[in-house]
């Protein structure tokens, strides 16, 4: 192949998003985690209303995503998954005025 | 939490044009990734890896044309772009691993340049 | 980690789900409905169309050049769904899946992700060390295989055709969808043939 395709990274390359975890030096030397167990009640009904709120156009998964990817770092890697999910959502429906904040009380 | 009228900061385009009709790149051609940070710029989307800012790799296959993500998740307009499979040497990325291994990833089209236009303005 | 969701967090989601009703945005069949559809999708789908692709070449043919359309020839609804691609292992070159940004999967063909594929470690580390990733599965790939990690990064889903494993001659459809495991089908894993049957 080219020089190219061997030359050396960018300088300073910014540090990327928490959710660009593509190489993270910090999960370097972490086993992955080989659970198999299908996702729990909760995270089910989640998987389901994320399913309705994009087919019913109240939501893209790329406005899921960018919701996903505003949690701030430490929250994104305390929450779980479908937590994650659920905090997007609920931000997404607020902000889009589909539902309104006091609703959720 | 972000704010309900947010503006993107998508990758950094020339100017908004008109879909082309035709992709820009055929298989088999060596392309670099543009060395872009939108994330520092402000709230964005997108759905280049960090990793590949800046790489130069090779298009195997148009995959075809989708709205783009980077205005989707603002519920902006987001006409179709051309959607690419290319092909990255995988140690060079790391400066590790294994000769031969090779990374395929989907990219926009918008993310990427001709190898050689590139080099020059670098 | 696998963890359970916080104790407030079912009740977050209910919170959510009551507002969206009380608008009449969704009713409580339709998540019943949505949920059971998507409880339904398995890899078992995913392990039939390469048992398929294995006995019949034509079959083979339209899995690679369409994976969306074998899967609407099995009878899966692909409607809505990503495009799905199909990735050709050979004798030189083995795919590894990865979603590095978030977890993109083939859910029409597989079921829901596992817990490891959306794990911080596997996102982190597949693309950059595939190879360690494969050896905590016990995955020895033959010498001279090169890794080709796919990372799924935007609208299509991905999923790996293996190489048909030796002692397999004369299996059925079934007996070679039995050996096509969800690890398998996300590049983790080679089809084995037990030591039991290969006799």
């Amino acid at each position: 192949m080219s020089d190219a395709a061997s030359a050396p990274p960018p300088a300073e390359a910014p540090i990327p998003a928490t959710h660009d975890m593509g190489g993270a030096s910090r999960f370097r030397c972490t086993a992955v985690e080989r659970d198999e167990a299908p996702p729990d009640d909760f995270g089910k009904r989640v998987d389901a209303l994320r399913q309705l709120l994009a087919q019913k156009g109240l939501m893209t998964v790329d406005e899921l995503r960018r919701g996903i990817e505003a949690i701030p770092e430490s929250e994104y890697l305390a929450l779980t998954y479908y937590e994650r999910w659920l905090r997007s959502m609920t931000a997404l429906m607020v902000e889009k005025g589909v539902v309104a904040e006091g609703d959720l009380r | 939490m972000t704010p309900a009228e947010g503006t993107s900061a998508a990758a950094s385009d020339p100017a908004p044009q008109p879909a082309p009709a035709a992709p820009r790149f055929g298989p088999g051609e060596r392309v670099r990734v543009r060395d872009d940070w939108p994330e520092r710029r402000g709230p964005c989307h997108i759905r280049t890896p960090h990793y590949l800012r800046g790489r130069v790799g090779t298009v195997q296959r148009l995959l075809g044309r989708f709205a783009n993500p980077e205005e989707l998740a603002f519920g902006h307009p987001a006409p179709a772009r051309a959607l690419y499979h290319v092909l990255f040497e995988q140690p060079p990325i790391w400066h590790e691993g294994h000769p031969g291994d090779e990374v395929l990833v989907e990219l926009f089209e918008h993310w990427l340049e001709p190898d050689g236009t590139a080099k020059r303005s670098a | 980690m696998s963890t359970p969701a916080r104790p407030d967090s079912p009740a977050r989601l209910e919170a959510l789900i009551g507002a969206l009703k009380a608008r009449g945005l969704l009713t409580e069949q339709e998540l019943a409905e949505r949920q059971a559809q998507t409880d339904r999708a398995s890899p078992e789908i995913g392990a039939r169309m390469v048992a398929r692709a294995w006995l019949d070449p034509a079959w083979r043919r339209l899995l690679l050049a369409d994976g969306g359309a074998a899967a609407e020839a099995m009878g899966v609804s692909m409607a809505g769904a990503p495009p799905l691609g199909v990735l050709e292992d050979t004798p030189r070159r083995h795919h590894l899946v990865v979603c590095t940004l978030c977890s993109c999967y083939p859910r029409a063909v597989l079921g829901y992700p596992p817990h490891w594929y959306k794990s911080f470690a596997y996102r982190a580390r597949a693309v950059r060390d595939p190879r360690g990733v494969l050896e905590e599965w016990g995955t020895a790939l033959p010498a001279g295989t090169d890794v080709r990690v796919v990372d799924s990064t935007a609208d299509y889903r991905w999923m790996v055709l293996p190489l048909r494993p030796a002692g397999t001659e004369g299996w059925s459809e079934d007996r070679l969808a039995g050996i096509v495991t969800r690890d398998v089908l996300v590049g983790v894993a080679l089809p084995r043939v037990p030591s039991t049957e290969a006799a």
